[in-house]
């Protein structure tokens, strides 16, 4: 066993894809061979490197906050000044939280690299290269402990993304990617005036001394804004995040953008940067401003139901797979917004538990819809059916992650979601009882599209296909198998997560001050 | 959790819960892991296979005899003194406070429960491998049909509420695959789909009660549920409406899987999947998971009498609905599965007057002649080539004895002709509900009972006796089936003989009381319910003559229009009645429009619904974004035109600032 | 030499105005060059008054005028290559002629 604690393994992992990167910039364009090559090294190699961090997480220490008391919960923290003057630090960090989406960021993008070595023909290099700096931004985002450094790779996710739906994705692509663009800047320029805000705030009441101002443990431990600065810090945090997640109602950016992009593009944007949101709220929303996200949860709280319902009754009527899909992430993320706010520890815990399921199951049926399109260049419902006959494997992977998706108990996503129903329901019983109606919601629009695609008489469109219609190769079994065994894994021992979060999410409801409750619950 | 024991409470009345011994331990583990494996061996080597159910049938075959060994253990070996032992597998959800674990539980309902399930499931396997003899996709027929062995043993052993709730997703999923099982058939596709909707609306109730259980009670484990619940209850922690409540959402998921009105539309389609299927999940085993979730939860149900009432209003009344149902039927799996409707109201109906002993005593008697005849009209089918309307049947008896005799035993047994199985437990059904003080449930459920046996035995006059409708072309080739599907007949006949017997007498103090009074000791002390004595020569005779009567009535008035044995049959007679009332027949017939009602309100305003929010999400909320947008670049636009290129305007403007900056500076500097 | 600063403010500012006019008004692009050389000439006045009539100054008036003077003769030059450049391409001095700025 490799001891990494000796290592700066975290700045490792953020800084592999950019070597990556930067070598394939110095591979011609035309050996796409060695453009391959190098780019799924880059990827495993951090995957790998991730997963050394995984294996040591348990035994590495954790990080204490010099002048403060206890442990910050955070682990393999690096910190280097960057720019002193205003007290900016390059401070990485990781937490039960970070580790997993670390995991599965590195997860997907190899799985991404790897499926896209087929589909995609045109400017390999340029697409390679935009992969490998969307896993630096992501990871960067995960570990970031500086405000003002999460707000640089937060920043950075958005250029590769701009990129990629907009040069390898469909007929729409440029609207589509300027309004992905567009929405999640209106964000993020929102959350960068908050940053600074508390920053002046903070540096003003030291006293004009810059030290800790945008150090996200030094500002945590400090705590106690002002309410006014909080409410107006909190919702411009808000926004920035809403828009990523995304809630209802500003979604709309989700389907075009799913609709145009490239399948390893979906992929990557339903099963990470849908995250980024809703980690963005659990790592700093909630313990920089605990007392505007109280006061303004209960708002939340009905978006999220809102979206839970609405997302799944517009999938219903979705003509396009992809569409359809995006309609039910909008349903699916609402549980991670619900179950972050009611404020409450098994919710909280379903929250991060959804987070990391919805990746890996929503990153599979995008794969499985890429399968389907590999072969009839279509992705209207109504022109399939039958597939279970000339694909029986496909067929059988794709009911598979149709049933994970809704929440199948033994398969991922049943745990995440109940822990949530039950969180909501310990706090407010009329929500919990909206929002299960999405069981029957779910079930129509999954069912329906299952169907339409694996049963019936096979179509005539697909017939004539012929001999093009073929089951699932090998590139895309090995993609697909490993997300269909990490979900039946964490369908049977969540606790595998369960276990990791554990700490970060008491640590925040104590930081919330809605600690949880011991025992049984009267 | 499960490591913890209970002691004995002589005044609490709770059955003793001690942890299992390693043998039990290990056979209550292999019931579940022999059929998962078999279940993923015959996946994966099932299209390589010669003989697909090589894997299936004999896993289900050893997984019946364990079963049949703890059962009897239990049962009849006393072996844990009527209380239940408990073993943990592992931790499943440890999130805080609320913590599952993968617990298996096993008392003396479980063991009733074991019995029904694994023996039909036994037999149903074997039968399947001469039913499904001639289908090339046979090998995950027998994988589905192991899937569903492990889910629904996982339901019967679940030692808690969200185990049981996860079995009980398992056992919908195995009955979606294998009602679609022909998947290119598109009824086969819509029923699969409407089955496991229909459930999940069930679900939804299911589901917020366990959460309100782990809300209000602070644990799902059954015992401990069960142990802390009057404490709580007497301590004012919980008030009585909230238990009122956490039964009308369990009853929910009841309703759901059970089929009872108004969730009952998804069974009869249902039967789109092969008719060994119908027996063992949509007859014999799955549909009663929830007359044995509320039997299970029977401590919860006694603290809410109200909700009693409501379970057994609405068994009652799916019983005698049903039945007008079944009447009319033409497609004879349909009449089968109206009639398993009404007989699982029974089993309601008896739950919701307090007779839990009486609802699980028919449960497993149903199962056992509800399989037979459900396995006789796939022989039946079989014979007749893939025909399942019986005007295109008639006088089979011939052709095909084994399966006419048997099918004849079993609808004895379900019209509760005495000495057959459905006699003892529909009597006691009855009887009970009568002496509980629900004459009402008693007067419906005799009515029921004249009408079960007419529908039954018209069935049989018009498959059996009769004139030949069969199609000229396939009736020089109708045969007998060949004995995997007999001998499973004739076990399931015998059966249908004997345990009634076997298990309702001595009467008033029959072997199922003496079997099951510790699970359900709980409930009857929390309701007052004390056992009268047996009245052989009083009530309980009277009783009994008047089911059997109205039994003899229904099947003689049958006799007489569908023709047995010498009688020919009065089909002119039978127009001619349903002539004279078209309304009732016609409703009968269609099923009290119920589909029509559902496509109309699900699908029709339902998608209306559905479009309309799509429209509202393109339109409003994509079209404020892009209205955004738009008024954005229009804004641009009209500012643009200021913009005109000439030196001069520029300069104007530059002129007009400095004019207004210093006639503000004027104004302001003069201060 | 009048004894008031004002008079050479109320004629500089004249001469300003007459300049600005000029530039505004006229199509010619040489004559609002020389217009502009009118408006420059008469801030240099007002420079050189202010210079003359307040001492802190210490006569640094003169210099600033003679700074501007000699900007105010670059200008010229590089301007009137301009006009002539443009003068050559679009073949009219007048000013409202062209447009290209525009876009």
């Amino acid at each position: 066993m490799i001891d990494v604690s000796g290592l700066p393994i975290l700045s490792l992992i953020i800084f592999a894809p950019l070597v990556g990167a930067i070598a394939l910039a110095f591979v011609p364009g035309d050996n796409v061979r060695l453009v391959k090559q190098v780019a799924l090294a880059t990827t495993l190699v951090t995957l790998v490197l991730s997963l050394l961090a995984a294996v040591g997480f348990g035994a590495a220490a954790e990080y204490v906050l010099p002048g403060s008391e206890g442990s910050s919960g955070f682990r393999y923290v690096e910190t280097v000044p960057w720019i002193p003057f205003f007290g900016i630090l390059y401070r990485v960090g990781m937490d039960g939280i970070s580790l997993l989406l670390v995991v599965l960021t590195t997860t997907l993008t190899t799985i991404s690299v790897v499926y896209s070595f087929g589909p995609i023909k045109t400017r390999v290099k340029e697409y390679m290269i935009s992969f490998l700096v969307l896993e630096l931004g992501m990871i960067g985002v995960f570990l970031a402990l500086d405000l003002f450094l999460f707000y640089i790779f937060w920043e950075i996710v958005l250029v590769p993304m701009y990129l990629i739906i907009g040069i390898w994705g469909g007929a729409n692509r440029i609207y589509a990617t300027i309004k992905f663009v567009l929405y999640t800047l209106v964000g993020s320029l929102l959350m960068l005036v908050a940053i600074l805000a508390t920053a002046f705030t903070f540096q003003a009441a030291n006293g004009g001394d810059w030290t800790g101002a945008f150090d996200l443990l030094t500002l945590r431990a400090a705590g106690g804004f002002d309410p006014t600065l909080q409410l107006f810090c909190f919702i411009a945090f808000f926004l920035a995040f809403a828009i990523k997640v995304p809630m209802w109602p500003f979604h709309t950016w989700l389907p075009d953008a799913h609709v145009e992009a490239p399948t390893a593009g979906s992929v990557i944007l339903a099963g990470v940067l849908l995250k980024l949101g809703g980690y963005g709220f659990i790592r700093f929303a909630l313990p920089l401003y605990p007392q505007a996200a109280h006061d303004l949860a209960g708002i939340i709280v009905v978006l999220s139901l809102i979206a839970i319902i609405y997302g799944a009754i517009v999938a219903i009527v979705q003509p396009d797979l992809k569409k359809l899909i995006a309609y039910s992430s909008v349903s699916h993320m609402g549980f991670v917004t619900l179950g972050i706010f009611v404020f409450q520890e098994q919710a909280l815990q379903g929250a991060v538990l959804q987070m990391i399921n919805h990746g890996i199951i929503t990153g599979a049926l995008f794969l499985c819809v890429g399968v389907i399109y590999e072969r009839t260049h279509d992705r209207t419902l109504a022109r399939m059916g039958g597939l279970s006959k000339p694909t029986p494997v496909f067929a059988g992977v794709f009911g598979f992650f149709v049933f994970a998706s809704l929440g199948l108990p033994g398969l991922a996503g049943f745990v995440g979601e109940f822990l949530v129903f039950v969180g909501t329901f310990a706090v407010s019983p009329v929500a919990a009882a909206i929002a299960a109606f999405v069981m029957v919601f779910a079930g129509v629009y999954l069912l329906w599209m299952f169907q339409r695609i694996a049963f019936g008489p096979v179509s005539d469109f697909l017939k004539g296909l012929g001999h093009h219609l073929t089951d699932m190769d090998r590139t895309e079994v090995l993609t697909l198998a490993p997300l269909f065994a990490l979900t039946i894994i964490f369908g049977l021992y969540p606790a595998a997560i369960l276990d990791l979060i554990q700490q970060p999410v008491t640590d925040l409801l104590v930081a919330l001050g809605s600690a949880p409750a011991t025992g049984l619950v009267p | 959790m499960g490591g913890m024991s209970f002691a004995a409470d002589p005044h609490a009345g709770i059955a003793a819960v001690t942890q299992a011994g390693s043998t039990e331990q290990l056979l209550l583990t292999l019931l579940l892991v022999l059929p998962i494996v078999g279940f993923t061996l015959t996946v994966v080597l099932g299209r390589r296979l010669s003989r697909p159910w090589i894997i299936a049938v004999p896993t289900i075959i050893v997984v019946w005899a364990i079963a049949t060994y703890l059962s009897v253990q239990a049962l009849i070996g006393d072996a844990f003194h009527g209380g239940a032992i408990q073993t943990t597998i592992y931790e499943w959800i440890p999130a805080g406070a609320f913590s599952v674990s993968f617990d298996l539980f096993f008392d003396n309902l479980t063991a009733v429960m074991l019995l029904v399930v694994t023996t039909i499931g036994m037999l149903v396997h074997v039968y399947s491998i001469g039913y499904m003899a001639h289908d090339p996709g046979k090998w995950r027929f027998f994988a589905y049909l192991n899937l569903f062995m492990f889910s629904m043993l996982l339901l019967v052993l679940a030692a808690n509420f969200l185990l049981v709730f996860a079995a009980w997703e398992l056992v919908g999923l195995s009955s979606y695959l294998l009602i679609g099982f022909w998947y290119h058939k598109r009824s086969a596709a819509l029923a699969n789909k409407k089955a496991f909707l229909v459930n999940r609306v069930g679900d939804i109730g299911f589901a917020l009660g366990i959460m309100a259980i782990w809300t209000t009670i602070g644990t799902l484990d059954f015992v401990q549920v069960f142990d802390l619940l009057p404490a709580q209850l007497a301590g004012g922690h919980i008030e009585q409406w909230m238990m009122v409540g956490i039964c009308l959402l369990l009853f929910c998921g009841a309703m759901g899987k059970s089929a009872q009105f108004p969730l009952h539309v998804w069974l009869p389609d249902a039967m789109e999947g092969p008719t060994p299927v119908s027996a063992l999940i949509h007859a014999a085993t799955m549909v009663n998971a929830g007359v044995y979730l509320v039997a299970r939860s029977s401590p919860l149900f006694a603290t809410a009498p109200e909700a009693l009432i409501l379970v057994a209003a609405v068994g009652i009344f799916t019983a005698i609905f049903a039945a007008s149902i079944a009447f009319t039927q033409k497609d004879i799996k349909r009449v089968l599965a109206y009639s398993t409707l009404s007989q699982l109201g029974y089993m309601f109906a008896a739950l919701g007057v307090g007779a839990w002993t009486a609802a699980i005593f028919h449960l497993a008697t149903h199962g056992i002649f509800k399989g037979l005849l459900f396995l006789g009209s796939g022989s039946v089918i079989h014979g007749v080539h893939e025909e399942q309307d019986m005007d295109k049947m008639g006088a089979l008896r011939r052709k095909m004895p084994i399966t006419h005799w048997t099918m004849l035993i079993g609808s004895l047994a379900i019209a509760g002709i005495p000495p057959l199985a459905g006699f003892f437990s529909k009597d006691e059904v009855l009887g009970e509900a009568f002496k509980l003080g629900f004459q009402w449930v008693w007067l419906i459920g005799v009515v029921v009972a004249l009408m079960t046996a007419f529908y039954m035995f018209r069935l049989m006059g018009k498959t059996f006796y009769g004139e030949s409708h069969v199609d000229p072309h396939v009736e020089p080739h109708v045969h007998e089936s060949p004995p995997t599907m007999t001998v499973p007949l004739i076990i399931l006949a015998v059966l249908s003989v004997v345990a009634g017997a076997y298990l309702g007498l001595p009467l008033g103090d029959s072997t199922i009381h003496h079997w099951l009074a510790p699970v359900f000791h709980p409930a009857l002390e929390t309701m007052g319910v004390h056992a009268e004595p047996y009245q052989l020569f009083g009530i309980d005779g009277a009783l009994i003559l008047v089911s059997v009567a109205v039994a003899t009535i229904g099947m003689v008035a049958a006799w007489r229009m569908f023709g047995f044995f010498r009688i020919h049959d009065r089909l002119d007679t039978v127009r001619a009645l349903t002539a004279r009332v078209p309304t009732l027949y016609q409703g009968s017939f269609h099923k009290w429009y119920f589909d029509e009602l559902n496509d109309l309100l699900f699908v029709r305003i339902g998608g209306r619904v559905a479009d309309a929010f799509a429209w509202f999400d393109v339109h409003i909320i994509d079209g404020a974004v892009n209205g955004v947008a738009t008024l954005t670049r229009r804004a641009g636009d009209e500012v643009r035109q200021s913009q005109t290129g000439r030196v001069q305007n520029y300069a104007l403007g530059i002129a007009g600032g400095l004019i207004l900056i210093a006639v503000i500076l004027l104004l302001v500097g003069t201060r | 030499m009048s004894q008031s600063l004002d008079a050479y403010l109320l004629l500089a500012c004249g001469l300003f105005a007459i300049g600005t006019f000029g530039f505004l008004a006229r199509r010619n692009a040489i004559a609002m060059l020389m217009s502009v050389e009118i408006m420059l000439n008469a801030v240099n006045l007002a420079i050189v008054a202010f210079g003359m009539f307040i001492p802190a100054l210490a006569g640094a008036g003169q210099v600033i005028a003679l700074f501007v003077m000699a900007v105010a003769a670059a200008e010229a030059t590089v301007g009137l290559a301009i006009v002539i450049a443009i003068y050559r391409n679009r073949r009219t001095p007048l000013v409202d002629e062209y447009a290209s700025m525009r876009e």
